[in-house]
């Protein structure tokens, strides 16, 4: 062993973990968001599999210092296949006090608690409820406890850049990243990439958060307080090239390359709302790909110019979240009434009414099956992840023009603000979108027919400027053909059973249920949307424990697959985990004469896989 | 001459199979005529043209026009023709709608399409009555009036249309009347070769719920004294033997006659090209019986279109950005590799 001692090195002990949790907290102004999608990013990078959950209030600065203001950003990675953002975590950063006591209790015990001192004044313990410091009194025993006074150590760091102290302040979350990078052993190359794109016309600023993050990382690397930080090795993902996607921009790319896939113009009429405003954002910024974004006066605006960009031939879009769904009824059954295409997005938020904007539900379900006056079946099809957003709404658009209906996809707030890593796709090996549309006709050709259909009930797209085959469309009963308005009651039920099977048609054309696990047994779990991740890690959790449970986590909800009910029957006990009070499940129930177990929440979270797994376990006996 | 060969449209030809359902006598059926001459007249494209209507009996006018066509949801038109316009810069898109239709539960998309100058030709068939509905007061019935919803009169202050699109900054604002047809088809066609938003207001008998609400305006004896007749650069002049004027007096219209030491000169001279609103405004507001109503273009004016602005950024940003590039796109910012 060596004998000179030098202070400055401290050796340090490097300990590998297969997967960690990591939690971002703080006020809503403290930027916990920026830190939380760097370090997901970062770490996405560095080839671990990830899975993200933003979570923040719905007001844009609520009072400062208020538990109703704190701002959480949790990430979840690992070196495996992963599908969820994680339940307790392994490390969580606490901006201030009312941060810590809003989230203390999901840190594990003895985890590591990462705490801005200089957060916890008299004031600022007061507005979280403490009475005594916990930074000084023995109620963080059970932790990790690094404290140290962020504010002043950034104020430092930055000291020289002219910043005022509001802007000095600014850096903070900049430190506290730079701290968990050093932690988890993490390359600040990313970030400091970023700081160099986004605050490149701000020299100072960009200066500041560099230094605030350096400041940061060289610190965790220095002090003696931390003896020791984690590496998380690469995971083994399918071979190719991945990016780190959010559920909203996933679902913009989708629907973009479904455009192209397509030959078409994307149009996208939309209405800003929590949490689908970042669809309309995105598309906004790919002008160049063919892409006419409108910010319509209201949601009902929004789908009626969709419709009439559909009447035109081309790609017709609408993006919005609950509220915004109840105003476009109406729209919706004219698009259903008039068979032409369009692809609307509903991302689901806590409801009823304004709800919880910023929380996550799947409450939604039955609004878009039923939603609408009279006999107005439309197709619905749900993501289960962010990644799978991409798919998802390029099916969509596949199947609104290959059977000429409105389509509504499902997403939540959850898989549209979290992220994951995304396979980045062969543009070449996606298949292409057939569309057809009918051509010219003269004076000698027999009339054209706008609603005669194929053998799979689809009716022609004709569109304007096309000679001889002008037409009228709308909303009143028409002869099945002619398209012609009729009040013939023979006519009118042929039609609505002729749309409704229709839709049923779909069933024959998309892939069969799948399952994960046995095709029969003790207890299937069915679910579908944002729970796929808690529901299939609780099953595969199980399973590996030798239960007799299997998976079939559906995303054609309208339809149902063709196999779904035969499947449904192989098991004893069917359980439908769902963020709602058991909205599939009376569907589930209606169609199948089955009598499914509902496990049910609206607290405007993510289930955890705990709370499945022991639901699963009751049933199991 | 190659023109001469092409088949010139005649105005039967812009009409479809389809009964026409409008009662008898509805001044519906003159606006039809009308809008098929005015087509001929211009020889416009069946397949280049799209009709967008709400509901009403209105509304009913693009089944039984044969071209392209869409009878939409209540109050809504404006907002399908703009996403069609806008995806389709090509086609000549007309907006049909009703007092109701646009000024009730289609208020907030007028005033929207409006301002944003869509190039789009939008005619509402003003009947001051839920024609449809059978015989509710609309937001145009005058106060006072008994409806089967207002037994004992109406209480709504009414509103103007052409008021609204003024505020609205319509660029183009013009008003006619359905048995004038000569007047009726010469606006609408300054009204299709208007580039940018074109409202255009129709005073419509109903001759079932609401018979005669125009009928000073109609009426071979009252006409002239009742009805202004504007013209681009020319005083505001009227009556049978046309002898009474406008003229302002400070910033109120006032109604003199001409001679007795009032000439031409002291009148107001009609520009429908003044980009300053006040004086259009202020025509909007002239109503029967104090005033002769104007009629005719109260304003024109040049200025982007909306559909122009949302396909030109699209083109500059093919210019400045490159063409659409999915794998270019994909790869970009921050990827990995996984072997
Ligand atoms: C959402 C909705 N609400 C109400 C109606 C009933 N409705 C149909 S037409 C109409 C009023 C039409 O009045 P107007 O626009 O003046 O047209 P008109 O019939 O006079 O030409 C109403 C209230 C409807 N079709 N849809
Ligand atoms: S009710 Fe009035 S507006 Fe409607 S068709 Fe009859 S006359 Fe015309
Ligand atoms: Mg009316």
């Amino acid at each position: 062993m060596s004998t000179t001692t030098d202070e400055n090195a401290v050796v340090k002990e490097v300990q590998p973990l297969e997967e960690a949790t990591v939690r971002f907290c703080g006020d809503s102004g403290d930027g916990m968001q920026l830190a939380g999608t760097q370090f997901s990013n970062t770490s996405a990078l560095a080839g671990n599999d990830i899975a993200t959950f933003p979570d923040f209030p719905a007001e844009i600065r609520a009072p400062r210092g208020t538990l109703a203001g704190v701002s959480g950003f949790q990430i979840h990675f690992a070196s495996h296949d992963i599908y969820t953002p994680g339940e307790t975590v392994d490390a969580l950063v606490a901006m201030n006090p009312a941060a810590l006591k809003t989230n203390l209790a999901d840190l594990k015990s003895n985890g590591v608690l990462i705490l801005n001192s200089d957060a916890f004044d008299k004031k600022a313990l007061g507005q979280a409820g403490y009475e005594s410091n916990p930074i000084e009194d023995d109620s963080l025993s059970g932790y990790q406890v690094f404290s140290m006074p962020m504010t002043s150590m950034t104020r430092g760091a930055v000291d020289g850049l002219d910043l005022s102290v509001k802007e000095s302040d600014r850096c903070r979350n900049f430190f506290a990243m730079g701290l968990v990078f050093w932690l988890f052993g993490r390359s600040m190359d990313p970030t400091l990439r970023f700081i160099d794109a986004k605050f490149s016309k701000v020299p100072s600023i960009a200066e500041a958060n560099r230094r605030a993050l350096k400041a940061g990382y060289n610190f965790g690397e220095t002090t003696d307080a931390f003896r020791s930080s984690y590496t998380v090795e690469k995971a083994k993902l399918p071979a190719g090239t991945y990016r780190n996607m959010t559920g909203n921009q996933a679902l913009a790319w989708g629907l973009m390359t479904a455009a192209k896939l397509s030959g078409k113009k994307l149009f996208l009429g939309s209405y800003p709302i929590t949490p689908a405003s970042d669809i309309l954002h995105e598309l906004s910024k790919y002008k160049n790909f063919d892409v006419l974004t409108f910010q319509a006066e209201d949601e009902i605006a929004a789908i009626c110019s969709a419709i009439g960009a559909a009447y035109g031939g081309e790609m017709a879009l609408t993006t919005t979240s609950g509220p915004g769904m109840a105003l476009k009824g109406e729209a919706m059954g004219l698009a259903m009434m008039l068979e032409l295409p369009l692809v609307i997005v509903d991302v689901q938020r806590g409801g009823p009414s304004t709800g919880l904007p910023t929380k996550t539900e799947q409450a939604d379900l039955l609004q878009v099956m039923f939603g609408r006056n009279g006999e107005s079946p439309i197709p619905v099809i749900a993501a289960s992840s962010p990644a799978d957003c991409f798919d998802v709404a390029i099916e969509a658009w596949r199947l609104a023009t290959r059977f000429m209906t409105p389509i509504v996809v499902l997403t939540d707030g959850y898989i549209a603000n979290g992220s994951e890593p995304w396979r980045i796709p062969n543009v070449a090996d996606l298949p292409k979108i057939r569309v057809t549309h009918p051509g010219p006709r003269d004076e000698n050709d027999p009339p054209f027919l706008p609603y005669q259909r194929n053998e799979e009930l689809a009716r022609p797209w004709a569109v304007p400027g096309t000679p001889g085959l002008m037409h009228r469309v709308g909303g009143l009963e028409k002869q099945d053909g002619t398209g012609n308005v009729s009040y013939d009651p023979h006519n009118h039920h042929h039609m609505c059973v002729t749309r409704a099977q229709k839709v049923a048609n779909i069933a024959d054309v998309v892939p069969a249920q799948e399952v994960m696990g046995a095709e029969s047994g003790k207890v299937l779990v069915v679910s579908w949307g944002g729970t796929y991740g808690a529901c299939r890690t609780a099953v595969a959790r199980l399973q590996a424990q030798g239960k007799s449970v299997s998976h079939a986590h559906v995303r054609y909800m309208n339809p149902f697959p063709k196999n779904l009910g035969q499947l449904i029957s192989q098991f004893d006990k069917v359980l439908v985990p769902e963020l709602n009070l058991g909205q599939m499940r009376l569907l589930l129930r209606s169609k199948y004469l089955v009598d499914a177990v509902g496990l049910n929440k609206v607290q405007g979270k993510p289930f955890t896989t705990t709370e499945i797994a022991e639901k699963i376990e009751s049933l199991l006996g | 001459m190659a023109s001469a060969e092409l088949p010139v449209l005649k105005p039967a030809d812009y009409g479809t199979d389809q009964d026409v359902r409008w009662c008898p006598g509805c001044g519906d059926y003159s606006i039809l005529a009308q809008m098929k001459k005015v087509m001929s007249t211009l020889n416009m494209s069946r397949e280049n043209t799209v009709f967008v209507s709400g509901i009403g009996c209105s509304s009913r006018f693009p089944y039984y026009m044969n071209t392209y066509g869409m009878h939409s949801i209540h109050g809504r038109a404006p907002a399908f023709a703009t996403g069609l316009k806008s995806a389709r810069q090509d086609l000549t898109v007309f907006v049909i709608t009703g007092d109701g239709d646009s000024l009730s539960i289609g208020g907030n998309h007028l005033m929207h399409v409006l301002r944003r100058n869509v190039n789009l030709n939008i005619i509402l068939f003003n009947n001051r009555i839920y024609g449809l509905t059978k015989g509710q007061y609309s937001p145009t019935s005058e106060q006072g009036k008994v409806t089967k919803s207002t037994p004992m009169g109406s209480i709504d202050n009414p509103i103007h249309p052409l008021s609204v699109a003024i505020s609205c900054e319509a660029t183009f604002v013009a008003r006619s009347i359905d048995v004038h047809t000569k007047h009726l088809q010469e606006t609408l066609e300054r009204a299709v070769g208007h580039k940018g938003v074109s409202f255009v207001e129709v005073y419509q008998n109903c001759n079932v719920f609401n018979d005669g609400a125009y009928k000073w305006a109609t009426d071979k004896d009252s006409k002239s004294d009742t009805v202004l007749e504007l013209e681009h650069g020319k005083p505001m002049i009227f009556g049978k033997d046309r002898d009474k004027g406008i003229r302002l007096n400070g910033m109120t219209p006032e109604v003199v006659e001409l001679g007795k030491g009032i000439s031409e000169d002291d009148l107001l001279f009609h520009d429908a090209k003044s980009t300053e609103p006040t004086l259009a405004y202020m025509l909007t507001r002239m109503s029967h019986p104090e005033f002769p109503e104007p009629i005719g273009v109260l304003r024109d004016l040049d200025a982007p279109c909306y559909d122009d602005a949302i396909n030109y950024q699209v083109q500059h940003a093919k210019e400045t950005r490159g063409e659409a590039d999915l794998e270019k796109l994909f790869n970009s910012g921050d990827t990995w590799v996984v072997e």
